[in-house]
């Protein structure tokens, strides 16, 4: 199993060859302690056992759909799961063009909702690249995760989904992420000379480009 | 063109590139109201986050708010109880109208019609009554909670939305006499700022300028959520993908609106408006991509969860960025007093592109 920790995520079930379970939640060993405090949130129509067994919401996946990008990717798909009813890839980085291509066309997923990032530091891959993905002939969603490091580079899907342009320049606006064969790869919501990347985990909420502030708006940070 | 300039709706610059009076290449600046609200959900608890969402398209308060209570219902595994579903249906409609009154006046006013704007607003500020009556707010609303609703409707909320749905349908007639047939509205929209049904996809845009495209589709038909599945109301299309047939789809949707509003205040049902949650959510550690249908297109929560009060995550995709995208290929060709109605035809609120 190429894994990488996945720290804050109950522990996962291999992608083996298990069958596939339904989307009731299974239980396993306990992850997080019962919290008295957390609201009663009935899974489902499960029966509710007293001391409220944790949920493992994230079971593997493995479904034609899987297994057909198994056989064409092979090691490649590192992971399938599902979490809450939403089928979840996670797919080797540097082949995510490849992938990409042949999802839009081999599988139907047309549009690219959503390109976003999620910074995990202590991780030793600490950024997930997340792509949400539609397709309008099956009207199915789908997930596609890839992991990178700090200075690794993320292949660019611009030329499968135009509409990437725009969302992966907010991800290396907001993350840093750098992602190889971007056309125009710049800042788009923050200013060109920014220094920083806000949505990092070690970016403090308050914390601010000073140097900028006082530059170009004449003021101190925070007046 | 801009950042200050009146017919951006907001604080959008666009470079553009021009042979004479001719526009050949174009790229738009934006940024200039980033507030981090991406940064700012994850030092607040998810109830402390629901306002914030009012503020990113504040003309549309109400549906942002569905999409994301409903995304942190996803996530926490509840659902809201059917009476809560019912009356989020009714004002997110309404809501609805709302936003396209206020495009097709501003949208009008920028070609140069200067009347439906009154016409618009005056129908608009029934609705905003309407709010204010529900939730004792106009624009930034904050109407709905996560696991259904604060309020119960009041007194008279039936009758109020039933009167202004029964006016509402001569209303629409009148700005149609105004606008569909009228010879300089069609010069200035027919054909301008085509945008095929191919390319629409592949730029991911949503809601009506993907519906102006040809394709049919929207998320209240496609996997209802809320009540939708329970009323019956039609998706309009248009077929050449230009400014004119935007502008009728819309119309149509406001009609379609209405006729969803009258369908649910028949039956409201009865019983409570707020799920079982509790005062501290912590949802179970995962992630969640909820995408409702707002009025400028597919509003889109990616939540992740570590299990604590706080999300891990948050990010939104708003239509109107994804959307403003399309402009470079819309604009290509036109002309400079093209530009504004390109602009206003895709129907963005600067808000909710800089978040």
């Amino acid at each position: 199993m190429a894994e990488e920790p996945k720290e804050p995520k109950p522990p996962q079930v291999p992608t083996g060859d298990k069958p596939a379970s339904s989307a009731a939640p299974v239980s396993a060993p306990p992850a997080k302690s019962a919290d008295a405090s957390a609201p009663a949130a009935p899974p489902k129509a499960a029966a509710p056992a007293p001391p409220k067994p944790p949920v493992v919401l994230q079971t593997p996946l493995d479904n034609e759909f899987v297994t057909r990008v198994r056989v064409k990717f092979g090691a490649a798909l590192l992971e399938a799961i599902q979490d809450r009813k939403q089928a979840i890839l996670l797919v080797d980085r540097s082949r995510l063009a490849e992938i990409a291509l042949h999802l839009r066309d081999e599988e139907k997923f047309d549009m690219l909702a959503d390109l976003t990032a999620v910074d995990w530091p202590k991780r030793e891959k600490r950024f997930d690249v997340v792509l949400n993905l539609y397709s309008f002939a099956k009207n199915e969603r789908l997930m596609v995760k890839v992991h990178a490091a700090d200075a690794e580079e993320v292949p660019s899907v611009v030329s499968v989904w135009p509409t990437g342009n725009w969302q992966e320049r907010e991800v290396f606006d907001m993350f840093g992420i750098v992602f190889s064969g971007h056309p125009d790869l710049k800042r788009i919501l923050l200013p060109d000379e920014w220094q920083g990347y806000p949505l990092r985990k070690d970016y403090d909420i308050l914390q601010q480009d000073t140097a900028w502030v006082r530059e170009n708006l004449g003021i101190e940070s925070g007046q | 063109m801009g950042p200050q300039h009146p017919s951006t709706h907001g604080v959008l610059r666009v470079k553009l590139k021009l042979d004479g009076e001719r526009v050949i290449g174009s790229e738009c600046i934006i940024g200039y109201l980033h507030r981090g609200v991406e940064k700012i959900a994850e030092n607040r608890t998810y109830q402390q986050f629901a306002p914030y969402v009012d503020r990113m398209d504040y003309v549309a308060a109400v549906s942002s708010g569905l999409g994301y209570c409903e995304a942190v219902e996803k996530l926490l595994l509840v659902e809201a109880p059917p009476r809560a579903r019912v009356i989020r249906t009714i004002l997110t409609e309404l809501q609805r109208i709302a936003s396209h009154l206020l495009w097709l006046g501003t949208h009008a006013l920028d070609i140069g019609a200067l009347t439906p704007l009154f016409y618009c607003f005056r129908e608009r500020e029934e609705i905003l009554k309407i709010f204010e009556k529900y939730c004792g707010a106009r624009l930034t609303t904050h109407a709905f909670r996560i696991g259904g609703l604060q309020y119960e409707a009041y007194d008279t909320f039936e009758k109020d939305v039933e009167r202004f749905c029964k006016d509402f349908e001569s209303r629409i007639a009148e700005y149609e006499t105004l606008l569909t047939n009228n010879r300089i509205w069609i010069g200035r929209t027919r054909g301008v700022g085509i945008l095929t049904a191919a390319d629409a996809i592949a730029f991911g845009v949503t809601g009506p300028v993907l519906r102006a495209s040809g394709v049919k589709w929207d998320i209240r038909k496609a996997a209802p959520y809320a009540a939708y599945d329970q009323y019956k109301f039609e998706i309009p299309v248009g077929t050449t993908g230009d400014t004119y047939d935007r502008y009728l789809v819309r119309m149509e949707e406001m009609r379609q609106s209405r006729l969803i509003c009258l369908q649910a205040i028949e039956n409201i049902p009865s019983g409570p408006i707020l799920g079982k949650v509790g005062k501290v959510l912590k949802p179970p550690p995962g992630e969640v991509y909820h995408a409702i249908e707002a009025p400028k297109g597919e509003i889109g929560y990616y939540i992740v969860s570590d299990g604590t009060v706080m999300p891990y995550r948050v990010h939104i995709r708003p239509p109107s960025f994804i959307n403003l995208q399309a402009f470079d290929r819309m604009v290509r060709g036109h002309l400079v007093a093209d530009v504004v109605a390109i602009i206003g035809t895709i129907d963005i609120v600067l808000g909710e592109v800089d978040r």
